[in-house]
């Protein structure tokens, strides 16, 4: 566990020793609090139109912001997983990480763990603006609480996509493009699911990273989302240390 | 203490370790000697445990690398070829934080840091970023990063490639420090690195071991015959015939004149010294006795010999290679 955490640790002040942190955590305030913003406006009117109506600030408001500020880690995310491999293979520190003592589980995890700690960073920010909704607001705090977790899952499965793809490449580039290409289909693979038959349709539904979060920002926990976020990053991670080794094996 | 028998490593269709076997004891320091692309690097890879081998074992401190890899690991300290360091970090924050996934307790992690710092002489860059180290000083932080934790085997891929002469013999110093308590695998194309360091000789070539020996008896078992080299002032005279005509002497050829001094080579049958006979016959001529000593085959006489093809010496007789070898002179 120790090891993990020295990586983890590692990852994560390499992170903020070069400019990716503070540019992703930067583009990522400015963009959400821009979508905070605009859909608080848009609930502003709304609630003078709804005229004496109950309105939802949870309902109508939070969840529409997170859902929509989802779309922001998708262009953030390869940003921060594209160099965890790729580099490490490109300057030969790699082979420092292969030599020591630690399993190759021992070491996705801490990077896994490291790029989750920016993430995390990242949804921190979101708390000002969350809080602030606390301080002229009475919105509940189990739906914000179940969507907080509904997105740490989510982020976990695109970075263990980014993961695996950074471990195939020596190139951040191509890591990166791909990653991003990866999360966007991903993204969108159910917009054709109503086109489809009865079973593709489901099955197309069910692939859909985003459309798992749904549930979250309702303050709904569904097992079968928590079984299908645990079982995608696991995947993932499996994968990466496959990939790790088949790359040892051809040297 | 390391164990290598029947390692073989392909890469496809390339083979770039053929079949290798040997052993270094506890305490040795082995030179790992070849040509660019003979497979050095490859063999340490393989010796890490960076990467298995398609064939053989390898047993590292008593654990075999393919069912104990992170107990040979602990034991391992290895600098690759280029300094496997992290740009963003200082030396200090580098070095600590190898000592941490090298698994070193809490307590002493900053005293071993600060130790290996002292040892390879770059305690007074702790605080620089890695990125900006001269590729010296990046060599040497290499070099305290396997040294961290004393580990019981050091396995260096050319810990001398890239220093200035001075830094040079500081780590030739260093690494013959480590005779006994430790053991070293250090691969180089630097001969006179090996002969000064090295208790043991792996030449190798094309992934084949071509020699395994100390370096003293690698120079003499292919030298064939002795050689002396004699400077005598003969007054005029040719002191050639008369010494070719002594017992046990084989050829003399001329070496060079200068000044009616003459200097010549002798060879001898193998295994006999006529050193005596040699300078009783100059002296008894009443010709001045200058210089008498035996010629040498260097270190890099050898290793062309043993790795060019040429070669007719006997040890040799395996060898494959075709190209020229290009020697790093220093």
């Amino acid at each position: 566990m120790s090891n993990i955490l020295a990586i983890a640790r590692k990852e994560l002040s390499a992170y903020f020793a070069s400019p990716i942190a503070y540019v992703v955590i930067g583009f990522f305030a400015l963009m959400f609090g821009f979508f905070f913003y605009s859909l608080l406006l848009y609930f502003d009117r709304q609630s003078l139109q709804a005229a004496g109506q109950a309105v939802n600030v949870n309902e109508q408001f939070l969840r529409p912001v997170f859902l929509n500020a989802t779309v922001i880690f998708l262009f953030v995310l390869p940003l921060v997983t594209m160099r965890t491999y790729s580099e490490e293979k490109r300057s030969g520190t790699i082979e420092l990480l292969l030599t020591a003592p630690l399993t190759d589980l021992q070491i996705i995890l801490g990077k896994f763990l490291g790029a989750m700690g920016l993430y995390a960073a990242m949804l921190a920010i979101t708390l000002v603006h969350v809080g602030l909704l606390f301080v002229f607001g009475n919105p509940e705090w189990r739906p914000v609480v179940t969507t907080y977790l509904g997105l740490l899952l989510m982020g976990g499965c695109f970075i263990s996509v980014g993961l695996l793809i950074s471990s195939l490449t020596k190139n951040q580039i191509v890591a990166g493009m791909i990653t991003f290409g990866v999360f966007l289909m991903l993204w969108v693979i159910n917009w054709i699911a109503s086109f489809m038959g009865p079973t593709t349709q489901q099955v197309l539904n069910y692939l859909s990273i985003t459309d798992h979060l749904d549930d979250f920002t309702k303050g709904i926990i569904d097992t079968k989302h928590l079984v299908y976020y645990v079982s995608f990053i696991t995947f993932g991670l499996f994968l990466t240390a496959r990939s790790v080794d088949t790359e040892r094996w051809r040297g | 203490m390391i164990e290598v028998q029947h390692l073989t490593k392909r890469y496809g269709p390339f083979t770039a370790v053929d079949d290798i076997s040997f052993t270094v004891d506890k305490g040795e320091i082995l030179g790992f000697l070849g040509p660019n692309g003979a497979g050095k690097t490859t063999t340490m890879r393989v010796l890490t445990g960076y990467m298995p081998p398609t064939e053989g074992t390898a047993v590292v401190a008593g654990y075999s690398l393919l069912d104990k890899p992170i107990e040979a690991k602990r034991r391992t300290g290895y600098l690759p070829e280029t300094p496997p360091l992290y740009p963003d970090m200082t030396v200090r924050e580098y070095l600590e934080f190898c000592a941490r996934i090298k698994g070193l307790p809490r307590a002493d992690r900053k005293a071993r840091v600060s130790s290996a710092m002292e040892r390879t002489r770059v305690a007074d860059m702790a605080a620089r970023h890695c990125a900006k180290l001269s590729k010296g000083y990046r060599q040497r932080v290499g070099l305290a990063q396997a040294l961290l934790g004393n580990p019981e085997v050091l396995i260096l891929d050319e810990p001398t490639a890239g220093l200035d002469p001075k830094q040079i013999n500081e780590t030739r110093q260093l690494i013959k420090e480590l005779r006994g308590d430790h053991t070293v695998i250090l691969s180089t194309h630097i001969l006179p690195e090996v002969s000064q360091t090295c208790t043991r000789v792996v030449i190798i070539n094309k992934g084949k071991v071509v020699a395994v020996d100390t370096p003293d008896n690698l120079t003499s078992r292919l030298r064939g015959s002795e050689t002396m080299y004699v400077q005598v002032d003969a007054m005029g005279a040719d002191p050639g015939g008369t010494l070719a005509g002594l017992a046990g002497v084989t050829k003399v050829t001329a070496a060079d004149t200068r000044d009616g001094v003459v200097g010549l080579e002798v060879e001898s049958e193998t295994g006999r010294d006529v050193r005596r006979e040699l300078a009783a016959a100059i002296v008894g001529r009443g010709w001045g006795l200058l210089e008498l000593r035996p010629m040498r085959m260097s270190l890099e006489d050898v290793f062309l010999k043993l790795t060019t093809q040429e070669s007719d010496a006997p040890a040799a007789s395996d060898v494959v290679a075709s190209e020229q070898v290009e020697v790093a002179h220093e």
